[in-house]
């Protein structure tokens, strides 16, 4: 038991050490299964590689968070040659919380240029989906994540569509 | 139980009348533009919204409505309108829809419709036995108990809103959008569609701080949206605003509603209303073939539904 309870810190005190060197180097994962907020629908298996490949830069996705430059006109006002900072994961910065307006004022008082920043939920689609349609990627709601069970009776669909017998 | 009803709706008649007659100034006239500074409302950017239809699943799941006809996935509804023009309205099992609207050179664009909780409901003046109610939420609710379904509300509302309840035979009714009141809004909390839309299309909040939103996001990003928000002043304003990239009319708004409230309107006519008690026996008469008509036809439907039934 004390044995297995050791070798757990130690792993845990590994793996610490690993992401912080992860972190510090910036060694970018290949390929990120992203399921913080699966519901209604399963994770997403991101291919952070081929995306990162076909883009101009990092800060197409993580503003100027790694450095380089900035490609959205608004920010690049400001931000075009900040430094790169210590968070990069979209959900250290993007709430897993649907943001109100009220929640915007709070963050505002902290940051006072940036009022209008939005949820997890709302910064990968907007991101993602986004582009692919700009570029004519796959945009099916199903096409970066399939439906759960739970989602398709929220829906009505799959197992759950209407068969009609109502009417 | 009918006999009742019609009593009932007799009572709610000749109470309403005589309360607008007798108190003008009291209840009609209660402008609330400002009345309700901390009012809630609901900002949607159309520039977002791809027609997912995920807030029609969310509102039908939290106001427990039937089962819909088709998927929520499915977006042959969009090609539902007739005449090209027509699109698809709210009904009563269904208090918000979503409508794609094609424009002439660029990409379509998708507006939501539902209940848009004006500062100064239409509904709510055109209502003789006051079922309607404006709360310090901002929320435009009614009381089904109340309401006799005369829908003088459908044709008062602007915005085509309010949806008559053919199903309910024994009580039909006017259906809309509550703005979740029972069940959210009044806890502070987010409404369904708002919650579950995954462009983040809406933002809830504070209808000033919503204002104040639309137009950074309109200042800040220069040629995207069109100059306007609309909702902050068409009939006197209202809880539910919108931004858009297309001209408003091109998304099937109505952009010839005037400014002020539409209660302005019949003021004049409202003056007059202490004549009522001069016609007071013929009104009543009139009151009562109404009732007798409307309960005639309710029941005959109802018929007929459970002929459908057992068939
Ligand atoms: C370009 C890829 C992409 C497309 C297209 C896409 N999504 Fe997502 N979606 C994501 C990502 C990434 C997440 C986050 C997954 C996680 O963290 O679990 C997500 C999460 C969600 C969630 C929250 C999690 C859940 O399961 O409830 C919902 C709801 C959702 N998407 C709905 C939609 C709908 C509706 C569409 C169609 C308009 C859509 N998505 C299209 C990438 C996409
Ligand atoms: C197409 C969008 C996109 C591009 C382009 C992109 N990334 Fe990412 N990256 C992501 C997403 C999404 C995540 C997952 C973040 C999360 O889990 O919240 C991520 C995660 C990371 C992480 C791990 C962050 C953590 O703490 O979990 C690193 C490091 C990273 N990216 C570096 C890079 C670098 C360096 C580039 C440019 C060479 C790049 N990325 C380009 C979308 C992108
Ligand atoms: C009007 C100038 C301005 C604009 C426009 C602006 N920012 Fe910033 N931003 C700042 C300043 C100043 C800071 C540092 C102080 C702070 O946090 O408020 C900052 C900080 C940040 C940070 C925290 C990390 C850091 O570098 O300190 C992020 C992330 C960020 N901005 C993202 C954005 C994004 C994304 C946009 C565009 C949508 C944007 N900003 C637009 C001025 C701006
Ligand atoms: C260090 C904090 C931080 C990280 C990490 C971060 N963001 Fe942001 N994000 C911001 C800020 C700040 C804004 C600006 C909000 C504003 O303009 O008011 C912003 C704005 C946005 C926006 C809206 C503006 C735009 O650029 O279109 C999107 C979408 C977005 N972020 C997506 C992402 C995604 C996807 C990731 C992860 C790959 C991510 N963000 C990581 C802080 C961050
Ligand atoms: C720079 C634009 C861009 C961004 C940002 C972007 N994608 Fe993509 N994505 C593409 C393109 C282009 C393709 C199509 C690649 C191909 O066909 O080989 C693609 C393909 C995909 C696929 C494979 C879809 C399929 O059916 O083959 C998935 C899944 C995916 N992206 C998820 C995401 C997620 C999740 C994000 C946000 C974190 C994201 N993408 C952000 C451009 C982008």
């Amino acid at each position: 038991m004390v044995k297995a309870g050791q070798t757990f810190i130690t792993g845990l005190t590994a793996l610490a050490l690993s992401l912080v060197f992860c972190f510090t180097s910036y060694a970018m994962p290949d390929v990120i299964t992203m399921d913080q907020l699966a519901d209604l629908y399963d994770g997403v298996v991101f291919d952070h590689e081929t995306h990162t490949m076909m883009t101009e830069g990092c800060a197409v996705c993580h503003h100027h968070t790694l450095g380089g430059p900035v490609f959205n006109d608004y920010c690049a006002k400001c931000h075009d040659g900040s430094e790169e900072v210590a968070t990069v994961a979209c959900s250290d910065c993007h709430s897993k919380e649907r943001i109100t307006a009220g929640s915007m004022r709070l963050a505002e008082l902290e940051s006072p240029f940036h009022d209008d920043l939005p949820d997890l939920k709302g910064a990968y689609h907007l991101s993602c989906l986004g582009c692919h349609q700009e570029m004519g990627a796959p945009v099916g709601c199903t096409d970066c994540h399939s439906k759960t069970e739970a989602g398709n009776k929220y829906y009505n669909s799959g197992q759950f569509a209407p068969t009609g017998s109502q009417h | 139980m009918s006999k009742i009803t019609r009593r009932r709706f007799l009572a709610g008649g000749v109470a309403g009348g005589a309360a607008i007659a007798m108190a003008p100034g009291k209840k009609v006239f209660a402008a609330n533009l400002d009345g309700f500074p901390n009012g809630m409302g609901v900002l949607v950017d159309m520039t977002r919204c791809v027609g997912c239809r995920t807030c029609e699943a969310a509102c039908n799941k939290e106001q427990n409505l039937p089962e819909p006809e088709k998927p929520f996935d499915d977006a042959s509804v969009f090609d539902e309108g007739y005449h090209g023009h027509e699109q698809r309205r709210t009904t009563e099992g269904a208090y918000t829809v979503v409508n794609r609207y094609d424009v002439p050179g660029s990409e379509p664009v998708y507006r939501k419709i539902q209940c848009n909780h004006c500062n100064e409901p239409a509904c709510l003046t055109s209502c003789f036995v006051n079922a309607y109610k404006k709360t310090p939420e901002g929320a435009v609710i009614y009381d089904d108990k109340v309401c006799v379904g005369c829908r003088n509300c459908m044709i008062a509302c602007p915005f085509n809103i309010p949806a008559y309840s053919y199903s309910s035979a024994f009580n039909p009714i006017i259906k809309k959008c509550i703005f979740c009141y029972d069940t959210r809004l009044k806890q502070g909390h987010i409404p369904a569609c708002v919650e579950s839309c995954p462009q983040q299309v809406m933002v809830f909040g504070k209808r000033k701080d919503l204002l104040k939103i639309a137009h950074d996001r309109i200042r800040k990003h220069p040629g995207k949206y069109v100059d306007h928000v609309y909702g902050e002043h068409e009939v006197g304003g209202t809880s539910w605003l919108y931004l858009s990239s297309v001209p408003f009319e091109q998304a099937g708004f109505n952009v010839t509603l005037q400014k002020e409230p539409i209660i302005n309107n019949v003021k004049d006519f409202l003056a007059i209303v202490p004549m009522v008690l001069a016609i007071w026996p013929a009104l009543f008469t009139g009151f009562h073939l109404l009732a007798t008509k409307g309960k005639k036809h309710g029941d005959d439907h109802s018929h007929d539904q459970q002929e459908g039934h057992e068939s």
